[in-house]
């Protein structure tokens, strides 16, 4: 593994043109700033993501080697009953996830954008959520989801709703419960890329279109929705992909469960890897994330290009 | 921060319409303060609820109706937190790890980004795209090929690995080069007629430059490792080198009827945090603006 780790520095050609000396001592110079850097990145990234793509053709587990079995590892899972739940359940949270974070985030960026007095201030606290940690997040959050005298639910009974949901206690609402809280914790972020967006649209589209006798919603639809479509573009893809990567959030308020109602991707690599120590197999699983997030992305490049053409 | 409190300038109207917009406008600040407000409230409500709760003594944390301040106020929570827990332990660790790792991801993601974005050598393309590239590829994914080869290198249940999980980003470097690239080529370019080597430049002329992206990058790490649950999850075994989440994280699973010292251990973990972000807040928003819209 060490020599991918540290690729050799480009060879002279034969045949010095003037000033090849130079180039070389450039070359050397300017691997010598990226090396720090790239060691530790090609030994724990570069190389691991490389044996990922040859463990998910390998048997290897707590009890032997790795031998090599082909797409046996592949077959398994069109049969793994566990596993299409964690698929079916991460598409799920998708689903709610990222059209919600969408509109919330799009709106607080609308809200925000204003130059009013203290505006500074809302927008640091819609941030907020997003820089504590989800160990801390998802244990408060727990708590105010308590069934019987949390918050949450206090808070539902006294607008009139007799039977509130039991959250994370219950099979049909952990996985909204999770989803709500993980919007809270994004919105901040993903309205500060918004806002970047909505500072960027010239004014005098918005003038033209007023000049125009368009009305407010008229502007909203024909000139902001538009002119953010790089933005929405950009935050789509992150927000898809943060969205199948869902992991830690899962761990500490659901682990899971209730049964396997919550159950996700990355955690049922977790738990064949690192619990079950079948690493071929969860390597298996792995590339199955790694190509979920690879085609959304391509997917949503080549859409947005086509769009833009 | 430049762009994001930049607005637009405001249409100017024509006199006689004037004083039907000013009233209209007014409406329409006092109604937009009472949206921000209300949204404002609800956002923070389970930090409000998190640090009343850890004031109060434990049974008065589930009460019906629910009990919105401490009455009376249990301090008590915040003495009793060190001894029944290694709290202690816990912070110094987490505090070792977070400077290691943003001193190093700070100083190789600044010295790399100088390579990229002020040399012109053969393979640098292609090697920044193998930057970017990883970028998209979920860290769950290979989670486990990592693990298997920090175990062979004897690092595994170890500080190292997680300081060496954090500290090679390709976030430090990609940030630092966006920021390199906005200064002017001119620059360097005068050093090295002046005979400056490229090491010297990197240090005396374009990190000095650089101040606003150092410091986004160092808070944006140093609350990444702070935060980071899965990696000491994986990697910590030993309880003496346990972080605060993962602490916490078991102190919640230990005492889980101890609601009351739950959220006090909580209060504890976001507090260092909370304060870094209101003292730098705006490298945040920098950072963000910056890292998120080129990408």
């Amino acid at each position: 593994m060490a020599t991918t780790a540290v690729p050799a520095p480009t060879r002279a050609p034969r045949q010095r043109p003037p000033g090849s000396r130079l180039k070389l001592r450039n070359s050397l110079i300017g691997w010598t700033f990226i090396l720090p850097n790239f060691i530790g990145f090609a030994v724990l990234t570069l190389v691991p993501v490389l044996i990922l793509f040859y463990l998910a053709f390998t048997s290897w587990n707590v009890f032997g080697a790795a031998e090599w079995v082909g797409l046996e590892n592949f077959e398994k899972l069109l049969g793994d009953r566990t596993f299409h739940t964690a698929l079916r359940n991460t598409g799920y949270y998708a689903l709610m996830h990222i059209p919600l974070t969408l509109a919330v985030s799009l709106g607080l960026a609308m809200l925000l954008n204003t130059k009013l007095r203290g505006v500074a201030f809302f927008r640091t606290v819609a941030f907020f959520p997003y820089i504590t940690s989800i160990v801390a997040i998802a244990v408060v959050w727990n708590m105010l989801f308590s069934p019987e005298s949390g918050p949450v639910n206090q808070i539902l009974m006294a607008l009139g709703i007799d039977n509130p949901p039991g959250w994370t206690t219950s099979t049909t609402w952990a996985m909204p419960a999770v989803a709500l809280v993980s919007t809270w914790r994004d919105m901040g972020y993903y309205m500060l890329l918004f806002l970047a967006g909505l500072q960027a649209i010239p004014g005098e589209l918005y003038e033209a279109a007023r000049v125009d006798g368009a009305n407010k919603l008229q502007r909203f639809w024909n000139v902001t929705i538009p002119s953010l479509r790089p933005t929405t573009f950009f935050v789509t893809v992150m927000l898809t992909i943060a969205s199948f990567k869902i992991f830690d959030l899962i761990l500490v308020m659901t682990d899971g469960g209730p049964g396997t109602s919550t159950l996700v991707l990355s955690q049922y690599i977790y738990r064949k890897g690192f619990e079950e120590q079948q690493f071929g197999y969860a390597s298996a699983v792995a590339i199955v994330l790694f190509a979920i997030c690879i085609t959304v992305t391509v997917v949503q490049f080549l859409v947005n290009k086509r769009r833009n053409a | 921060m430049a762009t994001l409190t930049l607005d637009r300038p405001q249409a100017t109207t024509p006199r006689p319409e004037r004083d039907a917009r000013n009233r209209r406008s007014l409406v329409g600040k006092v109604v937009l303060y009472a949206v921000l407000i209300a949204a404002a409230a609800v956002i923070m409500l389970p930090f409000f609820w998190m640090v009343t709760s850890s004031l109060k003594s434990n049974n008065q944390v589930f009460t019906v109706p629910i009990q919105w301040f401490p009455d009376p106020v249990v301090w008590s929570n915040y003495v009793d937190i060190w001894s029944k827990s290694d709290m202690t332990t816990w912070l110094k660790n987490t505090l070792i790890l977070s400077v290691t790792v943003t001193f190093l991801q700070v100083f190789t993601g600044s010295f790399a980004a100088y390579g990229f974005s002020k040399m012109r050598f053969r393979g640098r393309d292609v090697l920044f795209l193998a930057y970017i590239g990883t970028i998209a590829v979920p860290w769950q994914a290979y989670m486990i090929p990592q693990f298997i080869l920090m175990s062979r290198f004897g690092l595994s249940n170890t500080l190292w690995a997680i300081i060496a999980l954090q500290a090679f980003g390709a976030f430090g470097v990609f940030l630092m080069k966006q920021y390199y690239d906005s200064i002017p080529e001119e620059l360097s370019e005068a050093a090295r007629i002046d005979g400056l080597s490229e090491y010297s430049i990197w240090r005396r002329i374009v990190l000095p430059l650089s101040g606003p992206a150092v410091a986004t990058l160092t808070l944006l790490t140093f609350v990444n490792t702070w935060n980071d649950y899965l990696g000491p999850l994986i990697y910590l075994r030993d309880r003496d080198l346990w972080t605060i989440q993962i602490g916490l994280k078991t102190f919640v699973s230990q005492y889980n009827a101890e609601y009351a010292l739950i959220m006090t251990g909580s209060v504890l973990s976001v507090l260092p945090i909370a304060i870094i972000f209101m003292l730098g807040q705006r490298y945040f928003v920098q950072g963000i603006a910056t890292a998120g819209l080129k990408g």
